[in-house]
């Protein structure tokens, strides 16, 4: 089995918000960055899969600035085989898609995985848009994942339930919480090995951007919390109805 | 030319999220100056179709091939994409929601278009074409640009709200072919028919702070008292818990969600739970910690034990409901 994960490269999920640059970018002064949640269990998934199915390789992926490697080298740290950056810092999901679905052509994954979306912009397009480029079957938000000898076995959530799917390889799968109970925690010979596997960086393709971010805002400030004695709910209920006019 | 919005049923019903769809098309092609063309695919009643002539679709296409009977996003891409070019589209509107997600950024990459997840309100301006976005889990906006000629714009649920705007229902059958695909539905398990915490106005989330899994008892009161528009939700250590199914956890890696009113009892307000809420119009808290973060994103709190609060608040509750 060949697997592909595709990372983001994403503040922490603790991290608080803000921006510089006549608030055109993100302020990463002092921030921690992570491998985005959703790919960090689809790593961990596809990892616990690789080591019961021998000569089973995967390939983690990133289109990102040098800035990115130390996310990258994590990936191998928790289990990945060999790590891709694509040398790009593009404004927009389609440019990524293309740039991964362009080197994905040539290498011939079984399976391409993805997060359900990256925790910064969350616009969950890239992994589906990849499929698409790709001419290949697809399921998005994964919470279950086999991945057998023929085929794919994929449990994702819809609206009121659960849906299972058996795809043919090759295959994109986005995942999302539950797809691995916890994210793989790196053991310290996982760190050190990483350090001698290969990280190939890749030229991107020239691509202009769809899309581009003119500037970001924080939520306005709520106002003051009111607040009333717990032996009072009959005037929160009171409130909620006359004030807030909610119920 | 049109703005083209697609129109998921369920169980060939609409829901308030499709008429919500339709009465943001509805604006964004009266900006344009153009009609909207409103795409369902599904063996739905006239009626149902007739419903979204309600809110100002100017003509209802309707893709009724039985071979679409199952939602496949390869081939659901292919029709949307052939009614776009039908139809001329110059817009294209989805829902942010888990289906449209699997279809949209294929629709996009077929018609070349910029795409936009998450859109939060109208287009600011259409030349150049700015739309507001949610960004970093709710955390930030983003303004976004979009440099393409074709637009695709996918709206958060109860972002926009509902305008009646009654049109002449005009309805056209539309078909198309399924494209090569080799996924199979094996299964679909249905959950026991409550709503989605996207759907419901009023959600009743408990955290760490309700103990253990039985507790949550007090919150399925509070929600039915409340009828059929709530129900119960959780943070993320109460899903990993497992107290309360993954479908229910509210937050950065959980769903976001914007009800009219939000309960967040015995949750301390770690900022990832917050992401997932600052969209909801009125949030209370019930926290035994008068510092915990969840005060500061509250519009009204409480200070107690929810286990003391919560029983004390459903009976006020009932009377209140008896009485209205």
């Amino acid at each position: 089995m060949k697997i592909l994960v595709c990372i983001s490269h994403v503040p922490d999920t603790t991290a608080k918000i803000s921006f510089v640059d006549g608030n055109k970018t993100y302020n990463k002064e002092g921030q921690q960055f992570i491998i985005g949640p959703n790919e960090e269990l689809a790593l961990t998934r596809a990892i616990e899969i690789a080591e019961a199915q021998a000569g089973s390789t995967i390939t983690a992926l990133t289109v990102g600035g040098a800035e990115v490697e130390p996310t990258l080298r994590k990936a191998l740290a928790m289990g990945a085989s060999d790590a891709i950056r694509i040398d790009s810092t593009p404004k927009d999901a389609m440019n990524v898609a293309r740039q991964i679905a362009e080197l994905a052509k040539i290498q011939n994954y079984d399976v391409i995985l993805t997060g359900r979306e990256a925790i910064d912009y969350n616009g969950g397009q890239v992994g589906e848009m990849i499929a698409e480029l790709l001419g290949v079957d697809s399921v998005s938000g994964a919470t279950e994942m086999q991945l057998e000898s023929a085929k794919a076995l994929v449990t994702r959530e819809i609206d009121g339930g659960l849906e299972v799917v058996e795809l043919q390889y090759p295959a994109v799968i986005t995942g999302q919480k539950g797809i691995a109970k916890e994210p793989k925690i790196p053991a310290m010979r996982g760190i050190m090995m990483a350090r001698t596997k290969p990280l190939l960086v890749q030229a991107p393709i020239a691509l202009d951007d769809a899309t581009e971010v003119l500037e970001h805002s924080l939520p306005k400030a709520k106002g003051a919390c009111k607040m009333i004695p717990a032996d009072q709910v009959d005037e929160l209920v009171r409130l909620l109805h006359e004030e807030a006019k909610i119920i | 030319m049109s703005v083209l919005v697609y129109t998921e049923n369920w169980d060939n019903q609409f829901k308030k999220l499709s008429f919500e769809l339709v009465s943001y098309a509805s604006s964004v092609a009266k900006q344009l100056n153009t009609n909207v063309v409103a795409l369902s695919i599904g063996a739905l009643s006239q009626e149902q179709l007739a419903s979204l002539s309600q809110y100002g679709a100017d003509k209802v296409l309707s893709l009724e091939n039985p071979d679409f009977k199952t939602f496949n996003a390869l081939q659901y891409a292919k029709a949307i994409t052939e009614a776009a070019q039908q139809e001329k589209a110059e817009v294209l509107v989805f829902a942010n929601n888990i289906s449209t997600r699997a279809v949209a950024p294929r629709v996009a990459v077929k018609l070349d278009a910029g795409f936009v997840s998450g859109c939060v309100s109208l287009p600011e301006s259409i030349s150049p074409f700015v739309v507001t976005k949610k960004a970093f889990s709710g955390k930030a906006m983003a303004k976004v640009q979009i440099n393409k000629g074709l637009k695709i714009l996918s709206l958060n649920q109860n972002a926009f709200g509902l305008i009646p705007n009654a049109k002449p229902f005009v309805s056209e059958t539309f078909n198309s072919t399924l494209a090569t695909s080799n996924a199979k539905l094996l299964e679909t398990r249905k959950s026991s028919g409550k709503m989605s915490v996207l759907d419901a106005e009023i959600l009743v989330s408990g955290g760490r702070g309700l103990k253990k899994a039985e507790n949550f008892a007090l919150l399925e009161q509070a929600s039915d008292i409340f009828g059929a528009t709530a129900t119960v939700a959780c943070t993320k250590p109460v899903a990993d818990l497992e107290w309360r199914p993954h479908s229910e956890h509210v937050g950065q890696t959980g769903k976001v969600v914007a009800p009219n009113l939000y309960f967040a009892v015995g949750i301390s307000g770690a900022i990832q739970h917050l992401a997932g809420i600052t969209s909801s119009k009125v949030i209370v808290a019930i926290n035994t910690d008068k510092d915990a973060p969840i005060f500061e994103a509250a519009d009204y709190g409480i200070i107690g034990d929810a286990l003391e609060v919560m029983p004390k608040l459903n009976e006020s509750l009932k009377t209140f409901k008896s009485k209205s």
